[in-house]
């Protein structure tokens, strides 16, 4: 097993920024020993699609002009973050690891990226995902599968895998994914990091390429809660060019005055118990012992709908990508392939430029909003939604968090299931309801496997809960090892 | 006639682009014959990423139409409308479906006709394509240019009950629609610039029966002359197909004004399913009941009761002449004239045709002066000729009209010169004469011509009239 987790000393976004902001030492010499490292380690990883030295350097220039002038610096200076390549940079190609949008560079930034750059971070590259997020193990992508840092051989999870790999593999401290039935805590759980899906609304979407517009979400990645919450308090917060945002105090949210284990009621749901490798039951029979020590109240609770939640993902993510990604077509920008009249080029440009998990949902999709089939498929898959939110509302009445594995299984071998998109799907079997109910839900690294992998456990929490995920998954990383 | 056992029955959609300022999802601004793209930006362009934003002054805007075609105001969402269009940069459109903001309203054409209004719902507006090449038709040409300007400017559809008898009606409901729209200064009403379209939704049934025929939908009716040809066209050619024994086609037509026929566009069949669901990157849209009632409180008198407050001043109706008075919003100074002594007959006539070229200026002049000019020309000391142009010198001086009247030399011709050169006429034409005290009204205009003629248009027509019948009776 050929791995890339070294002695490289880790420092932390929070220590590189106060580092930074006090001239210890500048953006540029940060920046420079970053790119070192990913120039060294990406060929092995394939964690970037894009490394954005040049943008990189030029960030890196003016945060350490802005120090020589005397300016006060922003909360992430001289940070390297990578973004998911779904994320739009002015001017550093985005592609969805897509052959659809190579060579397509946006000519605006995502409001999240504003507020990085705002923030004084570096942004050192796009990274690697499954194509248009639809995916769970970066294989789907048009430029070749990202591996995990534990494992070369093994899968980084997905789609936003290459966002995990950098955090895990010290390429990056930071990094943004999006998460639209898991694509930021499974990855997350394979690669061994820190992963956060916020609240629904509570991360701009502005500049996300949308998946699917009413479960995508954009979120962090590291090591520490300290950097959860550093990076959450920069992206987060309302925003007027997103009309599902939502209008509220980001502060009280990501510091909640009431952090004690003591008292806290945690809820195992019973249905994510089934089926689990045993390993990953002991890490969260494990978890419920230093729980239980600190004063939590366990119980064990039932949310029957959780059994009709991958298919009704299945239905509603499909049919709003199938809409989503009408716009790929040639006319305005990407690829385009030569066709006799329009109909045929967008047919040409299509057919050539998508590959086959995303030809599979579109055509999933468009069938599932089909007349005649509407009713049956895409309708009652949304009523599966209000019967989990509802489920979910009902369990919160009992209990403050719940807490399961984020996956089934640890991170398996690259071509393992590719052939078996239904076998794939169910990675996320764990991760989509949240997605579903809008809820926030992290994933915590919280020991390893026979092999070593590691193995990720998933808080959930009702929403605009999200600081208090934070301060549970600290308690229980301040456990890990113990 | 055969054609008369069948009759038709005629829906309308019409399209309105709201004069907002900017544009339905983005900040981009709102606004007709441009450069080619250059109001366009990531979000009206559609670009991966990119969010809509509802525009509150479109939902305004939108919610005033529904209330002057006296709908329901609702909460309303928006759905994709999804079809492959190059104009259209996300290759669906937004559009309002199941739950759209207007309801349940009508329009009424005049006393006794009303129209149902179905829905006012709010869309967006797609890019405009034009085809390069010599003839521009599709087929021959090389390629084509596509400009973005358009693409996400608000709209509102209107779509009427199939209730609509002719294509006479058609086009006085569209007229009516037009000026009510108009009205309320939401849109610019435009047929020839696209600010305004129309769909014709046509079918054809036997007299007495319940069932709708199976219809057609003519699109490319640019004006409402095309409109009013279309409708007859189509009627024609569904009947003709009935007896032939053939059934029609459910399918849209595009109306071929130089050939006036209408001709297949595409099979409705085939490319009927939009696959719409609700659009998942926006909320619900509710203006709430206080902001209702004080767009319904701010809409002006709308056209129909307007031309009505004329009417009734007049002796003998003239519908006609009162909608273009109001169509041209100067029935409020109409009617101050005529509060203040102005004939109403003659203010109308004039507010109608002279004045209807001038609207601007005529705004711009005190009601006093036209009263003045009005009672000169009324009171025969104007001739309508005289009266023409001392109307045309107000325009541009600050003369009173009587001052203007002077300064011309229409001093007003006294009775008894007209007397006079009446009898020298008379006395040359003996035979219209003779057929005049005979009763014979037409030749009183055979008369007046005359005295007109020789007075270079300076004799007042009535009072040449009462001459010439108090000449007759002596």
């Amino acid at each position: 097993m050929q791995s890339r987790i070294d002695t490289f000393k880790f420092d932390s976004a929070s220590s590189i920024a106060s580092q930074v902001s006090k001239g210890r030492v500048s953006a540029m010499e940060i920046t420079e020993q970053h790119l070192a490292r990913i120039k060294s380690l990406n060929s092995d990883l394939n964690a970037f699609i894009t490394v954005s030295d040049n943008l990189a350097r030029s960030q890196a220039e003016k945060i350490d002009k802005k120090f020589k002038n005397g300016e006060t610096l922003g909360p992430l200076a001289g940070v390297p973050i990578a973004i998911k390549d779904n994320i739009v940079v002015r001017g550093v190609e985005t592609t969805c690891a897509s052959k659809i949008l190579k060579g397509w560079t946006p000519p605006y930034n995502a409001t999240v990226i504003d507020k990085l750059i705002e923030a004084d971070a570096v942004i050192v590259g796009k990274s690697n995902m499954d194509e248009f997020a639809m995916g769970s193990s970066t294989e789907h992508s048009a430029f070749g599968p990202t591996k995990n840092p534990f494992d070369l051989d093994r899968v980084p999870g997905g789609s936003s895998g290459g966002s995990a790999a950098a955090v895990a593999a010290n390429l990056v401290p930071i990094a943004l994914g999006s998460d639209t039935g898991g694509s930021i805590r499974q990855p997350a759980a394979f690669c061994g990091v820190l992963g956060l899906k916020p609240t629904y609304g509570f991360v701009s979407r502005y500049g996300l390429v949308a998946f699917a517009s009413s479960l995508d979400q954009i979120g962090p990645f590291a090591k520490t809660i300290e950097d959860m919450k550093l990076l959450m308090t920069v992206i987060s917060g309302h925003d007027s060019n997103d009309s599902t945002s939502l209008n509220f105090e980001t502060t009280p949210v990501l510091n909640p005055s009431k952090t004690d284990i003591k008292g806290l009621r945690v809820g195992i749901v019973k249905e994510f118990n089934e089926g689990l490798t045993s390993n990953i039951a002991v890490s969260l029979k494990n978890a419920i012992e230093k729980l239980q020590v600190a004063g939590a109240v366990i119980e064990e609770v039932s949310i029957p709908s959780v059994k009709f939640c991958l298919s009704a993902y299945y239905l509603i993510a499909p049919a709003e990508a199938s809409s989503n990604l009408a716009r790929f077509d040639g006319v305005r920008y990407g690829a385009r392939e030569n066709g006799d009249n329009v109909e045929q080029m967008m047919i040409a440009t299509r057919t050539k430029g998508f590959g086959d998990e995303v030809k599979r949902r579109i055509m999933l999709g468009t069938y599932a909003l089909s007349k005649g089939y509407y009713d049956a498929y895409y309708k009652s898959a949304q009523q599966v939604r209000t019967l989990v939110i509802r489920e979910f509302s009902k369990v919160y009445s009992s209990v403050d968090i719940l807490l399961s594995p984020t996956t089934p299984s640890t991170a398996f071998k690259i071509g393992e299931k590719l052939d078996d998109p239904m076998e794939m799907y169910l990675s996320d079997i764990m991760t989509i309801p949240t997605n579903l109910a809008g809820h926030p839900a992290i994933n915590v690294p919280f020991g390893s496997d026979d092999s070593g992998l590691p193995i990720g456990l998933q808080i959930m929490a009702p929403a605009l809960k999200d600081g208090k995920l934070l301060s549970i998954a600290n308690f229980l990383l301040s456990q890990e090892g113990n | 006639m055969e054609e008369e056992v069948y009759e038709p029955v005629i829906g309308l959609e019409v399209h309105c682009e709201l004069k907002t300022i900017t544009k339905l999802w983005c900040g981009c601004k709102n606004e007709f014959g441009v450069e080619p793209n250059t109001n366009i930006c990531p979000v009206c362009l559609g670009l991966p990423g990119s969010l809509p934003v509802l525009n509150e002054q479109a939902v305004k805007f939108a919610a005033m139409i529904g209330l002057a075609l006296n709908c329901e105001v609702k909460p309303s969402i928006f759905h994709r409308k999804n079809y492959f269009y190059p104009d259209m940069p996300k290759d669906f459109q937004i559009s309002q479906y199941d739950q759209p903001i207007n309801v349940n309203g009508f329009l009424k054409l005049d006393k006794n006709v009303t129209i149902g209004v179905v829905r006012a719902h709010m869309e967006e507006d797609t890019g405009k394509t034009t085809h390069i090449g010599s003839s521009g038709r599709i087929h021959e040409s090389s390629g084509a240019s596509i400009d973005y300007n358009r693409a996400g400017v608000p709209l509102v559809e209107i779509v009427s009950a199939p209730e609509i008898k002719s294509a006479e009606e058609a086009k006085k409901y569209v007229s009516e629609l037009r000026a009510i729209l108009v009205a309320t200064n939401t849109t610019d009403g435009k047929m020839e610039e696209g600010s305004m379209r129309v769909d014709a939704n046509v079918s054809v049934r036997k007299i007495g029966s319940i069932e709708f025929g199976t219809r057609t939908e003519i699109k490319n009716l640019n004006s409402l002359r095309s409109l009013v040809r279309a409708i007859d066209y189509e009627i024609s050619r569904q009947i003709n197909v009935i007896k032939n024994g053939e059934k029609v086609k459910q399918e849209t037509r595009h109306w071929n004004e130089d050939a006036s026929t209408t001709v297949p566009l595409r099979s409705k069949e085939e490319a009927d399913d939009y696959r719409y669901f609700p659009e998942p990157d926006l909320v619900e849209v509710d203006l709430g009941n206080d902001i209702v009632r004080q767009l319904k409180q701010s809409l002006p008198v709308m056209p129909l009761e307007r031309r009505q407050r004329i009417i009734e001043l007049l002796k003998n109706p003239n519908e006609d002449s009162a909608f273009i008075v109001v169509d041209l919003d100067l029935d409020g100074l109409l009617l101050e004239v005529v509060k203040q002594g102005a004939d109403a007959e003659l203010a109308l006539k004039r507010f109608s045709n002279e004045f209807a070229g001038y609207v601007e200026e005529v705004k711009a002049l005190q009601p006093e002066r036209l009263v003045e000019l009005l009672n000169l020309e009324q009171t025969g000391q104007l001739s309508a000729t005289q009266a023409k142009a001392v109307f045309a010198e107000m325009l541009t001086t600050k003369s009173s009209p009587s001052q203007i009247s002077t300064g011309l030399g229409f001093g007003g011709l006294e009775d008894s010169e007209l007397s006079e050169l009446l009898k020298g006429i008379i006395s040359n034409c003996p035979n219209e004469w003779n057929r005049f005290k005979d009763g014979d009204g037409k030749v009183q205009q055979f008369f007046i011509g005359q005295v007109m003629k020789a007075t270079k248009g300076q004799a007042n027509g009535k009072v040449v009239l009462s001459l010439l019948e108090a000449m007759k009776n002596s």
